[in-house]
Formats: structure tokens, sequence, C-alpha cells
């Protein structure tokens, strides 16, 4: 296989290692060094893809990050990618990738109906058509949606994985061109710690693309590996290549994303990452990203064969790849020339059509001598082929430059060049909110003054001419480096062979044959098929603001982020309204600056890393005990365990009766565990619990209710005085991290006075629960070194012992209403403690139950669960908890809400218990009670159902309910009505089904 | 007004689209109006629109500091839906998804509001009995609404994973919600409206007002003094600002939402799905791009950006849950600034100044209100008096209490 574009020689490719590559289906051979673009260039590809609305061929247009058109479908299979930039794809060997957005295939496309009717759809066309009505939109959509999108994802889960790095540096150098390798330079010498990335899989930028400038006496190839191995003396300065700058935030903080492996091909990365994503933090920043050549708005000018001026040199000199032997250079700046010249040294054919009227340039002597004709004060009006460009038609231009004029002129090729000017890279100074000024001579935005520290040098500063932009790149690395600390050292000098610029000609739109608006199409944002007809469309109808006139057309709304069309948009508005182009404004731009991989941001944090699956010491035990779980917040609770095949229901009957009638056990280690001390603890509390703490003695415990600022329940739970200044706090298991947090901002925040410190001790300590009749009898079995008599050891208060030679804390609270003991023991015994437990409860039967018994021995008590019977509405009064409410305190949270009319008024929601008139039916949870006994449309709802089981020991179903004015309801029937239309009677009553008079608290 | 369908395209095509009118125009403000509405996002646009389409008002100024639909109206993530729980709530927004039902026809512009549903995902219990509960509400109000199973689920979004950290119990799914295209939401209403007669003025932003004796007089803008006896400020993440000037303070706090879109592709997604438990909501617009809602900065901000951390923490649940989104990119990441109020409910109401009427507080979840608040507001405007459905949402239940506790209901609203 002939590689027909690949030069002799030249290049950064090595020509030794051949690879392999598929694209549509073909087989072609390219070099190590490759992009998938520039080998198919060098097959002579240049068809690679249709446009996204018009489904216009299109070939590659640029040789870098700002391609619009050349996206490709990579790989396939788990290891495919939609929407890869082929002039980024560092070619693999067997790389395999697909044109996008044309079926049946890139060359026959059935899409390309659109381009018959594309009179017919002009930006914005879809507002004003496709709405019969509802359905008729719908069915609109439809197509719509299949037309729109480009690739295709694989649907598959990502075979690879990524990391995450946090840095801080003194240096931040963003782009390893000529401008950024003196910056780095500089900067290492004062010995800053530096960090210079560059996207691209070598250093050197424009340096490769124009390889034989002459900088301080040396070829620009040769300079940039000199500076190279000066740069890799100084151990403080980290080169890093294939790293985009993408985000640029507040506090100089910004990020990066490294491709890793991905030019070794998909799945051939081993053990390393397929990319790293960096966070960096950054005491001086320098940008250094250089400037993206414009395209030009001439008829026609999106036809494959059509690319950028400078990318064409891009492809002689650094992949040794001349696109088209038979070129047209289309310019209104010097530059282009340039192009020209490498060309012509190539061996190809070249003519230069300049806008410019009169030229009296030194390069317009240098190319003519060469033999290349330059057509002044003229421009394409039409590009003529198909799927390759074959000629282009040129005109002469009028004085004014809005029309053409004269005789057309066909000029055969096969190879188009176009130059509209250079625009900076500002787009990370802009993020920075960096300012911008226009500079009207060289119409370029380039940057004005930034609050951070941040300095722009070289192409992205504006800075055009290479000695200039070295000498500035010395002087800010240097400068960079002091600020950030470090001494102080002189900064290089350098001389590059420069040539004086000749202004250009600012042409926005080049006219046609016809009036613009009815000329062929003139596009300016490739990807999304906007035209410059579309511009003054928006214009006429009224989106003259620059963000109208993006969001009505598309523009820099695609995959680019509009990197070849902002500024050419900008300037035919501003044309359009007789404005100058910043009084129209610029475009924010937005991280990042190039797409990036959705895996490589979230870096380790997926699948088992997600998030962490949190269990309880006791956990192993649970698992070979055949537990059912539930996860709770972040948790994974045992919910039951089923024995011979019980499902959850009769698993749960059975572990409630057995532990009223004998014992039970239950690991209640996920309970939120809070450690406070202080002198102030006591008066803390008395702050965020609606009783009083400060006044309970060391050695006792007090359940406290939690409000938030609207004196609505928030969490409750038992906290114990350990001693004086030290106390235990306990909380819900879903609300131990967020209790946990609004403590510290109460103390930081609020009273900052207090001598308070707060510790979450959730995981230090593994908790077991006994709770039945039998349980003191159990624990006495283990637990020789506390007196359990209920006189010694009274409910509400705890001991310290040891059970089986484990030191344990033993609470004697109870969550069921049964003669209970919760006994906290260092997490690393938690299993050992229950093993013990479950030993010495062989003889009574014990039964381990999870966190379904649970809620029915509770709600067989009525006892409330925060997050499950409340819901942020309510008060302790709702709640018939008003003994919880200290009247004597001054304060505390939630307090001065009680005032409020509607906190105080009669009739609020309020929680009562609900018996079924047929004592089998189990309400679901979440029922409404209604005002009508069937359903009527917009019927009014009392209320719902929080809590509902079937309760063994009562031998009922028991369910417990927020009901409008619910006290006042007892003894009266109420109508439940289902989420499935079904409507059941039920009695209101109190929350208490079970031991009414309490007595079993005491065994 | 050029009716717009497939004729007058066809029409206008053949002349080269030359021939287009401007949809709204840029007049320069009058010296008076009988109400200025400050703001121009979809909520002041439609304010504006009902002014004159319902009560025949139509010597209006809609007065909007940058250009229109560029506060949180060109930011959201689009969702509509009305599957709220409390009665207040489910009644406005159900008023607003039932006229965004017809607001394409009503404005003859294309606002692609499509019904591909909306899907909340329970993870666990407790998600299952919320669920249960508002599922229950909803219906009672006569909202759709039905509870799907995992099964049920796989089948509607067959790329999603039903097992994961958090496995998916079930789901409760209202067919009538979706999303539109928020733009259009804007410039429909601002067409329409000017073709009232609304001037629609923008590069206009208010400085301060003009009140004597507790009542309003006119407002003071860049471009001159407006006179005026009745405001409506409908400002989102700036209404406290302009509260202050009117001299009154709001009981809300601005901070940012942000937001991100994947690169486009093929059609993956047809609904709009969102776990509270996983922290994810995302759906596919009609151009292809997955657009993924993150979540807010904790710390008050009137700048249009959010910190760098939220963006990151959204993309492992996002992966969590669509595994396939792992190698797709980032496109595009923005923020927009939310009033939010304790209840994550809205204010629609008089304040403490005569004339001056308010509408804000809709914080991360009002692009949905969008007809419905323009609607009962352009009412209570014209009569001076709150309209039914907006008087719950009075500034006084922050101070009596009477709080519509969404917060407490879902978490953060979209
Ligand atoms: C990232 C994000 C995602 C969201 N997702 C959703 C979603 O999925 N579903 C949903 O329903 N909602 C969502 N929302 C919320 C929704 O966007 C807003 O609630 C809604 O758009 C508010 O509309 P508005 O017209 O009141 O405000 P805006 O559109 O913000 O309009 C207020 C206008 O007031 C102008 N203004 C301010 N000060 C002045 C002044 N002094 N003088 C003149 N004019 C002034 C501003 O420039 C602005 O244009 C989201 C918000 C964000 C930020």
């Amino acid at each position: 296989m002939t590689q027909k574009n690949r030069l002799p020689k030249g290049g950064r490719i090595n020509r030794q290692k051949e690879l392999s590559f598929k694209y549509d289906g073909k087989n072609y051979i390219g070099y190590d060094g490759d992009t998938l673009a520039s080998a198919l260039l060098a097959n002579d590809v240049h068809l690679v893809g249709r446009s996204f609305k018009y489904h216009r061929p299109r070939g590659i247009m640029s040789a870098g990050v700002e391609e619009p058109n050349a996206l490709v479908q990579l790989e396939t299979g788990e290891y495919g990618e939609p929407n890869t930039r082929a002039t980024q794809l560092e070619l693999y060997n067997n790389l395999t990738a697909k044109s996008q957005n044309c079926f049946p295939s890139v060359k026959y496309d059935i899409g390309a109906f659109n381009r018959l009717i594309s009179r017919f759809i002009p930006a914005g066309f879809y507002y004003k058509t496709f709405m019969p009505n509802m359905k008729g939109w719908m069915f609109f959509e439809k197509f719509i949606r299949r037309t729109a999108g480009l690739g295709k994802s694989t649907g598959l889960p990502d075979p690879d994985h990524y990391a995450r790095k946090t840095v801080y540096c003194d240096v931040l150098v963003a782009g390893g061109g000529p401008a950024g390798l003196v910056s780095a330079l500089n900067a290492g010498k004062t010995g800053a710690r530096v960090i210079l990335m560059d996207e691209q899989n070598e250093m050197g930028g424009w340096g490769l693309t124009s390889p034989n400038m002459q900088i301080d006496g040396k070829k620009a190839i040769d300079w940039i590996s000199d500076m190279l191995s000066k740069i890799a003396k100084l151990d403080n300065v980290q080169v890093v290549p294939r790293c985009s700058v993408i985000g640029y935030f507040d506090y100089n903080f910004l990020t990066a994303v490294e491709r890793v492996t991905d030019h070794l091909g998909a799945g051939n990365g081993g053990s390393k990452p397929r990319q790293r994503f960096w966070r960096i933090r950054a005491k001086q920043v320098i940008l250094a990203q250089g400037a993206l050549e414009r395209p030009m708005l001439f008829a026609e000018n999106d036809k494959p064969g059509v690319m950028m001026s400078s990318s064409i040199r891009t492809y002689i000199n650094r992949f040794g790849v001349l696109a088209g032997d038979n070129i047209v250079i289309t310019t209104n700046n010097d530059t282009a020339y340039f192009s020209a010249l490498d060309a012509l040294n190539a061996g190809a054919k070249v003519t230069i059509i300049d806008i410019r009227k009169d030229l009296k340039s030194d390069l317009l002597e240098k190319v003519n001598e060469k033999g290349i004709t330059v057509h002044k004060n003229s421009a394409i009006v039409n590009v003529k082929g198909a799927h390759r460009v074959k000629a282009v038609e040129m005109m002469k231009l009028s004085d004014d430059g809005k029309s053409c004029i004269g005789e057309k002129r066909e000029i055969s090729c096969n190879l188009v060049g176009m130059s509209s000017g250079w625009t900076p890279t500002v787009h990370l100074y802009s993020q920075a909110r960096g300012k911008l000024k226009w500079d009207e001579q060289r119409t370029m935005f380039i940057p004005d003054s930034c609050q951070q520290n941040v300095q722009c040098v070289g192409g992205c500063n504006g800075t055009m001419d290479m000695s200039d932009t070295l000498n500035e790149s010395a002087v800010s690395g240097v400068k960079a480096g002091k600020l950030s600390g470090n001494k102080s050292v002189s900064a290089t000098k350098h001389k590059a062979v420069s040539h004086t610029e000749q202004p250009p000609r600012n042409l926005w739109i080049i006219p046609g044959e016809k009036p613009i608006t009815r000329d062929r199409k003139h596009f300016h944002d490739f990807q999304n098929d906007a035209t410059v007809t579309d511009i003054l469309l928006a214009g006429r109808e009224g989106y003259l603001s620059v963000e109208h006139l993006k969001r009505y057309t598309t523009t820099g709304m695609a995959t680019d982020q509009g990197k070849t069309s902002n500024i050419n948009a900008l300037a035919i508005m501003a044309e359009y309204r007789g404005l100058t182009i910043p009084e129209v404004g610029t475009t924010t731009f937005r991280p990042p600056y190039s797409t990036t991989t959705i895996g490589a941001i979230a870096g380790e944090a997926v699948g088992e890393l997600f998030e962490q699956d949190r269990r309880t010491p006791m956990d192993a035990w649970h698992k070979s005990h055949d537990a059912v779980y539930e996860p709770v917040g972040d948790w994974s609770r045992a919910r039951y365990y089923p024995k011979n095949g019980e499902d959850m229901y009769e698993a749960v009957q059975r572990e409630t009766l057995a532990t009223r009638t004998s014992v039970g056990v239950m690991d209640g280690s996920t309970l939120g565990k809070i450690d406070i001390r202080g002198k102030d603890a006591g008066k803390f509390l008395d702050l965020v619990y609606t009783n009083v703490f400060s006044s309970l003695k060391s050695g006792f415990c007090r359940y406290g209710l939690m409000l938030n600022e609207h004196g609505m329940v928030w969490d409750d739970g038992v906290t114990a005085r350990i001693s004086e200044n030290h106390y235990h706090m306990t909380t819900t298991t879903g609300g131990a991290g967020r209790v946990y947090e609004w403590l510290e901002e109460l103390h930081q925040t609020e009273w900052p006075e207090m001598e308070v410190f707060i510790t979450s001790v959730t995981e230090q300590y593994a908790v077991a629960t006994l709770n039945g009749p039998n349980s003191a009898k159990v624990l006495s079995k283990i637990c020789k070194d506390i007196d359990l008599d209920n006189e010694a050891f009274p409910f509400m208060t705890f001991r310290n012992g040891t059970i089986s030679g484990i030191p344990a804390t033993v609470y004697r609270i109870s969550f069921t209403g049964e003669l209970s003991y919760e006994i906290n023991v260092p997490a690393r015994y938690g299993l050992q403690l229950w093993q013990e437990i479950i030993k010495a409860g062989k003889e009574y039967d014990i039964c381990p139950y999870g966190t379904e018994t649970m809620h029915v021995l509770r709600a067989e008590k009525g006892f409330i669960i925060v997050g499950q019977d409340t819901d942020g509405t309510l008060t302790p009064m709702d709640l018939g908890m008003n003994w919880i409410v200290s009247k004597k305190k001054p304060d505390f949270i939630g307090k001065r809400s009680f005032a409020r009319i509607d906190t105080s008024r009669q009739g609020r929601k309020q929680f009562v218990g609900l018996l079924t008139d047929d004592k089998n039916i189990i309400l679901p949870e979440g029922a409404h009670i209604i005002e009508s006994k069937s359903i009527e449309p917009h019927v009014n709802m009392l209320g719902h159902v929080t809590s509902s089981y079937m309760s063994p020991n009562c031998g009922h179903s028991i369910a417990l309910a927020l009901i409008e004015d619910g006290f006042n309801l007892k003894g009266k029937k109420v109508n439940v009505a289902t989420i499935e239309g079904k409507v059941y009677s039920a009695s209101v009553v109190d929350t208490v089904f079970f031991d009414k008079e309490g007595k079993r608290i005491n065994g | 007004m050029t009716k717009f369908n497939i004729f007058s395209l066809i029409k206008n095509s053949l002349s080269y689209h030359e021939n287009w009118e401007q949809h709204w125009r840029s007049p320069e403000p009058k010296k008076e109006y009988d109400i200025v509405i400050v703001g121009g996002g979809g909520h002041g646009l439609a304010t504006a629109y009902y002014l004159a389409s319902e009560f025949g008002i139509t010597n209006v100024a809609v007065l909007e500091k940058g250009w229109i639909g560029g506060g949180n109206t060109g930011r959201n993530t689009t969702i509509i839906r009305s599957n709220y729980m409390w009665d207040e709530s489910a009644k406005i927004y159900e008023h607003s998804l039932k006229l965004f039902e017809g607001l394409s026809q009503e404005l003859n512009y294309n606002i692609m509001f499509s019904q591909r549903g909306v899907l909340n995902l329970a993870h666990n219990v407790h998600d299952l009995q919320e669920m249960s509960r508002r599922g229950t509400a909803i219906k009672l109000n006569g909202i759709d609404t039905t509870f799907l199973n995992p099964e049920q689920i796989k089948e509607k979004v067959p790329l999603i994973n039903l097992n994961g950290r958090y496995p998916i119990l079930g789901g409760l799914f209202q067919p009538r919600a979706g999303s539109a295209r928020h733009d259009a939401v804007a410039w429909g209403y601002a067409r329409s409206a000017d073709k009232l007669g609304v001037d629609i003025i923008q590069n206009c932003e208010v400085q301060g007002f003009d009140i004597k004796n507790g009542k309003v007089q006119g407002v003071k803008t860049t471009r001159g003094n407006i006179k005026t006896k009745k405001v409506g400020i409908v400002c989102a993440g700036h209404s406290s600002v302009i509260a202050d000037m009117a001299g009154f303070n709001l009981p809300l706090e601005t901070v940012p939402l942000q937001a991100l879109v994947s690169e486009p592709i093929k059609p993956v997604l047809d609904t709009v799905v969102m776990s509270n438990a996983v922290h994810v909501y995302l759906s596919q617009s009609d151009k292809g791009e997955l657009v993924i809602g993150a979540g807010t900065d904790e710390f008050v901000s009137y700048s249009q950006r959010g910190s760098f951390d939220v963006i990151e923490h959204i993309m492992p649940p996002i992966i969590e849950l669509f595994p396939f989104t792992s190698r797709l990119r980032q496109l595009r990441q923005w923020g927009g600034m939310t009033d939010c109020t304790t209840d994550r409910s809205p204010i629609i109401s008089k304040t403490p100044v005569d004339g001056i009427m308010i509408n804000c507080g809709w914080g991360t979840g009002g692009f949905k209100a969008t007809a419905g608040s323009g609607n009962v507001f352009a009412s209570s405007l014209a009569k001076g008096e709150m309209h039914p459905i907006a008087q719950p949402f009075s500034i006084d239940r922050h101070y009596d209490g009477y709080l519509i506790d969404e917060a407490a209901a879902a978490g953060v609203a979209h």
C-alpha cells in the first residue's frame, strides 16, 4: 500500500515503524508519530465525515484541537468512543475508526437529502414549524432526535480505569511551544517548582510547524531540543506532554487531563490508567497556548480539501505529508505565504489568492521569485468538487470589498489553504475572569487585566513576532518565579529572524457571485453547519446580542466550542449592526477548554470505590447467618435473618415475638455517636436539644430531640453524661454526618466563644443491643463486674465494666420498651462481643433480629423514627412530646419558631395511631387519610400513614399516622386511600399499642 | 405578526429569508408605563405576555439589564414536571404544566416541550416510603403518576445500571413531564408580548426605585427614570439586591447551581432520570447532548459560576447509574444563581412597598413554573390582589411559619 501523499523525507514520524489501521473498512498504513488525520491525508483520504445538519461531505480542516469536521467513531465494542478528533488521535497499530453521521457510508449518505432542502431550513427553522399540536411535535421530535447527535455511544461499561492527581506548584506553564519552553526554563532557573504542560505528544508547538525558522542562530527544531535538554537539567521543572490544561477557576486552581495510555491503543495500557486528571493549585500561571488560525468565509469553504493554511504546513513539516500537490492558498495576511513556500519546497504547485489590494511585502517578491503566482485583490467565489476539491473559481474584489467584479476565473487544484488571521487562545485567561481588549489593527482580542496571578505570553498574548515572544516569555518566567517566592535571576535573551508583517485586510465575509443571502453557503461554524446568512438572519430577526446570536444560530455550541468560529461570527454581527466588535461584546468561554472524558474527571471513584459500602464489625456473622441487608444511608444493615425459607414477613413476625417473649439482640453499631467535651459542653447541648442536659448527673442518660430553626424535629437520640465536662451523644444512623456537621457549624459560627470539642466516634464503637425479659439473665452470664439489679443499675443510666474480658460501656436505655441493654465496646471487639452474646443467649433461644423487627418493636410502643414518622414539618408538640420541651430554658434552637402563628395554631397535623377495621389489613405506608369515603377528584387530604406493620405481640395490624387535628380525632373513624385507589376504614387511637403502662421496662 | 408555519417558512425561503420580521423590537423606554416588570427572564416575559393577552394591559415594559433569557432561564436543565407533594405546590406546577402543553401553539413559537416523562428513582426503603406518600398525594391531586418496578424501569431506560452501589428498587414516573427548549420559552413569550404592545427593553438595568409615602412612583434605570404605579420584580438570583433597593429584605439566599453537557451522541435516553440518593439527574437533549444537573455550592454568591468540586463530584454518580457515560466527553459546564428560600418554595407576594409585587425564590426548580408563575403573577398585578394559586406563597409565610416545605419533602428540586 502506498502512502500517496507522504513526502520522501522529513517530519517527526518514525518511518521505521509502520502501523496499519482501518478506516471505514479499508486498510491503510501510517507511521509511528502520525495522528489519524495525518495518516489519512498521507493516504490521500480527505472525505472523513458528514456535517451535522446538511450532511455535507467534510474533510480534515486543521491539525489540532480546533478541528470541527474530522470527528470519528473510534473502535467498537467496549472500547468504542464517539466524536474523537482525528487531528488529536495518535495513530497506533490496528486502530479502527469510522466516519460519523452518515448512512450507509460517508460517500453515499441518505441524510444528504437535507442538502436539497437546505434552503428551507435556515437557522432557527425549528422554532417556526413542527408544532401542529403536542402530539404532532412529539411525532416530529422522534425523527429530529434520530438525525441529531454525532457518534454513537457503546452503551457499555468502560473497561479502562482513570487516575486523579492533586498537585501544588509555584508556576504552571500551559503550552509547550517556544513561549512556554522559555517561560518554563526561566521560571525554573529561579528555583521555582514548575510544571509545563502541553496537549501534544511532544513539546515544541509552533516550532514543529515551522522547523526551519532561525532562533538564536539555530533551526527552530534544534533550538527546541536544546531548550528541552536545558529544562531537563532542572529537577524542579516537570514536563508533562499529552496533557491539556482545561479549566481555570478561582484562586489559581486549574484542571488538566493527561492522556497517559491512549496512544498505545485500546486495551494496551496495561496497569497504567488510560487518562489522569490533574487538579493543580499554582501560585503563578503562565498561559502560552498560542493562537488559532481563522478560516476565511468564502462560498463553499467547507469542501473536503479546504483546510487552514497553517495546517498544510504542519502536515508537511511535522508529519511529512503533502495533503495535495496542486494547492491554492487564500489569505488576508502574511502567515499563509510561509505555508505556500513550504508547500512549494515539498513539491507542490502553489497559487496564492490574496484579498489585499496593494501588497508590498518582501514575501511577495520571494514567492514570485520561486514562481508562485499571486492574485491580489481577489477572492474565491466558489469551490468545485463534491467529495474533494477539484478547482476554485476566483474573481476580483470591488474597492470596498463588498462585492466581486470582473471575469470569473477557474483554477484547478486539489487542496485549498485559507487564512483570515489569528485568534489568541485566551480561553483559559477568560475562564480566569481575565478581561480582554480588542486590538483593531490585528483584529484580535488580547488579554488586558486579571485579578488572578496569571501572565500570557506569545501568541496567547497576541505577540506574533518570535523575538518579542521569546523575550517576553523569558521575563514572564523570571517574574513568575520571583513572585512565587523564589530568587531573582536575569532573564535569558533570544533573537529570532523575524519578518515584518504587512497589515491584513479585514473582510469578514468574502463576497460571492450573488448577494450574500442568495449566494452559495459560506460556513463560519463548520461543525454546527452555521453560515454567514444564519448570522444575518439572526440579526434581521432581532437576535442581536452575542449570546442570542450563538443560541439562535448554534454558533460556537459544537464540540469545538467555536474555536474557529467565534470571532468571525462576532465580527459579522458587529458589521450588521454598524457597531465595533467590542461594542457587540465577547462571548464567555466556559470550561473545559477542550472536551474531557467523563471517566477521567470521576477518576478512581467508580465501581467498588464509588461510595464505600459501610459495614459493622459484626458483619461477618450476619453474612454467615444469611442476613438480608438493607441500605441505610451509606451503611448496609442486616434487615432480618430468614430461617428455613421464611420470607421477610414471616421472619419479622418470628423475631418480633421472640424478642418480647425471651430475648433478642440487634447490631446497633451504625447509630451515630458523637463525643462532646469541654467546660461548656452542657451549655452547648442545652442550646441544641429542646430539653436540659446541663443538669443531667454524671452516669445518667437522657433522650433528646433536636429541632431545626423552624422548630421542626430534625434528629433524636440518647445522650449520656460521662463526666462533668464530657458527654456521649447518639444520633440516628442516617443523621450522624448531618448532625455532626451542624454541631460544628453552630460552634464555629454561632457560639465560637464556647469551649466545646466535637468528635465523631461512630466507627470507634461496636454496639449490641439486648432486649427482652431475659436480657439481664443473658448479660449476667458474660458480665460479672456490673450489678444488673434494677436498683443498682436503674433505667437511663450507664455502667462501665467488662464483658468476657472486653472493656464495655453498658447503657440501660430502650427503643423497644423491654428491659434492655445497649452494650458499647471498642469496634475491634465487636464481632467477639456478638459471638459471646449469642453463645450466652443460647439457653434462652436468643434471637438475632434486624432493622425491620426493630421498626415493628418500636412501633408497638409508639416510638418515632425521625425521617420516617417525621418529615421536617413537625414540632415536638405535633408528636405529642410536649414533655420534652423545656419551659424553663431561655433559649434553644427552634424555640423562637414556636411563637409563629402557624407553629402554634390548633389543628396541625398530629401523630396518632391507627387501627384498621379489618385487623388483618396492613395499610401501605404513604397511604393518605382523606375526608370522603371514596376517592373523588380534589378530595381533601388530611394526612398520611407513616409506619405500618402486622404486630404479632398485639395480634393485629398497627399503624402510625400524621393527621390534621389528629389528637381530637381519637376514637373517631377515618378513611385511608392507597395509591392503587383502595379506601380502608380505620379508627384513630393512641400511639402506644403495647404495654401501655410501660411495665416491661424493668423486665 | 407573521404566522410561523411550514407555509411561511417555504414562502420566506423563496425570498431567501430576506423578509422575516424581527421577533421583537428594541424600543426606547417611554416616560411612563402602567406596569413595569423588572427582569427579562422567562417569568418576567411570561408575566408581561399574560398581562397583555389575558388582561388587556399592554402599556407594559420589561426591563432587562442584559439580554432576555440570559439569567437562569437560559442556564437551566429544562426539566418540567408537576409531581410535587404538597397541595399548594401541586396546584401551581400543574397549572404551569397545563399551560406548557399548549404553549407552542398559543405563542406560535415552537418551545419544543416534549413529554417524554420524568422518572424518579428509589434506592432504599426510605425512598420507597417517600415515593408511596408522594405518589398517593399526586394521584389524589389528579396528576398523572405511576409507580414502576425495576424491570419496568429497565425497559424504559435500557442503559441504566439497576444493581449498582445503591440498587434501584423502584421509581415514580410522570408521563406528562419532560423538557423544553429554554431559550425558546423566553423568545416565544417575548415575541408574542411584543406584538401585543409590550416594550421589551434590554441593556436596561434597574438601579433604584422612586418611592413616596410607601408607594412606588417609578424606577431608576441605566436608561433613565421611568414612571409607573405598579412594579413586578422577577429577578431570580438578583431578587434580594433589587428588594434592597426598594428597602425590604427577602427571606432567601442566592447560591450557585451548576450543570453540564456531554458531547452530542445518538439517542440513548428518552426520559429524564432523577435520583436523590445517588445525586443524579440527567436527560438527553434533542441535539443529542446528555444534560447533567450538578449541585449547589454551599456559599452565597452572585457570580454566575460555581466551584469545580461540585462538577467533579457529579461524575462518579453519573457513571454509577449509567456506566456507558464514562467514555463520553464533557463538552461544557456553566452555573446560574439560584434564589433559594428555606422551604424551597417560591415567593409570589405583595411587598412592604405599595405597588411593588415580587415573584422569586424559584431557586433550583422554577423553569417548569415559567408559564404558571407568569400567569398568576400577571393576574395578581392586574387585579392588585394575589391570585388564589399564588396566595399560599406570600413572603409572610417565612414569618408566620406557614411553610410549604418542599425541601423537607424532596431535597434538591429541579
Ligand atoms: C443549572 C440550573 C439548572 C436548573 N434546572 C432546572 C430544571 O431542570 N427545571 C426547572 O424547573 N428549573 C431549573 N432551574 C431553575 C430555573 O432556571 C429558574 O428557577 C428559572 O429559570 C427562573 O426564571 P426567572 O425568569 O425568574 O429568572 P431569570 O431567567 O434568572 O431572569 C431574571 C432576570 O432578571 C434580570 N435582572 C436582574 N437584576 C436586574 C436589574 N437590576 N434590572 C433589570 N433586570 C435585572 C437578569 O438579568 C435576568 O435576566 C435551574 C437553574 C439552574 C441555574
